[in-house]
């Protein structure tokens, strides 16, 4: 199994760990599009402080980290347009929907949510069609 | 108390994304293009998240959380045109810079200007969502 499946399991396992530290402890669900977007549209209400301890975490420790290892691959575009259509349509997207791939699809799947499968369906398709799209038909990303 | 547990989750969050290599957005997009190299590494990372989050989501069944009133409710059978409409324009944003919105603050310090404005925009979208999904709750349905 090449290296990169087996930290896909690591990191993957720690996701999972810190949704169920967040469930079991604070009661709620670990999805970073409604952590981040009710501060964005003001109705996290009592739950602001909390939400802005998650993202301290979130943005924090990985820059930590990435200090401490050396310099991360992350292969993100230089190209504007892809960049703010993208945020926007991700934005959109996860607030209309009420959740993202973490929400969604690691918590909503892991209960056997309805909601979090067909969510996790669609988006996979509509990402699976507009890679096919824009990288080899249009060739522009 | 809630806010060191959430401080706690984020952060092992953040390091999961980290490890995995979701924060590079070539091996997001690599999942996603079928037809190009087709890099599976993200079915690994939702396997391995979804095993604790399953062991986690049992354990609920009839307590309380530690510093919680009650566990969210199950969720409705109901689908809706909010949840296909925005789930399929997110994968649209996904797919096109391979960030979705964990992994784009992961790798806010790393990932330069570019990472900002995606954050940014994102947050805009954001913002701007919630009138838009009233009115397509609102729409008579077809």
């Amino acid at each position: 199994m090449p290296i990169e499946w087996i930290y896909g399991l690591i990191g993957g396992a720690l996701i999972g760990i810190a949704g169920a530290i967040f469930l079991l402890l604070n009661g709620r669900i670990m999805g970073a599009s409604g952590i981040l977007g009710s501060l964005a549209d003001g109705t996290a209400g009592r739950q602001a402080g909390e939400n802005i301890a998650f993202i301290a975490g979130l943005i924090a420790v990985p820059g930590a980290l990435a200090l401490l290892l050396g310099p991360v691959e992350t292969n993100i575009t230089p190209q504007l347009w892809v960049l703010i259509t993208a945020g926007l349509l991700v934005g959109i997207g996860t607030r209309l929907a009420n959740g993202c791939t973490s929400g969604h699809g690691v918590c909503g799947i892991s209960r056997l949510s309805l909601r979090g499968i067909m969510a996790t369906v669609f988006y996979i398709l509509a990402g699976g069609v507009t890679v096919v799209l824009f990288k080899h038909i249009l060739g522009v990303i | 108390m809630r806010r060191l547990v959430s401080f706690i989750a984020g952060s092992l969050f953040g390091t999961g994304l980290l490890i995995s290599g979701m924060v590079d957005t070539a091996k997001v997009q690599g999942w996603l293009d079928v037809f190009g190299n087709w890099d599976p590494t993200l079915a690994f990372v939702m396997g391995g998240a979804i095993i604790p989050m399953a062991i986690a989501w049992a354990f609920t069944r009839g307590r309380k959380p530690a510093f919680g009133e009650a566990f969210p409710a199950p969720p409705e059978p109901k689908l809706g045109r909010n949840l296909v409409i925005g789930s399929t324009l997110f994968g649209m944003g996904w797919g096109l810079a391979g960030l979705c919105p964990g992994p784009a603050m992961a790798s806010l310090t790393f990932n330069g200007l570019s990472g900002l404005v995606f954050l940014v925009a994102m947050a805009a979208g954001m913002w701007a969502a919630p009138p838009l999904k009233t009115k397509l709750e609102a729409a008579p349905q077809a």
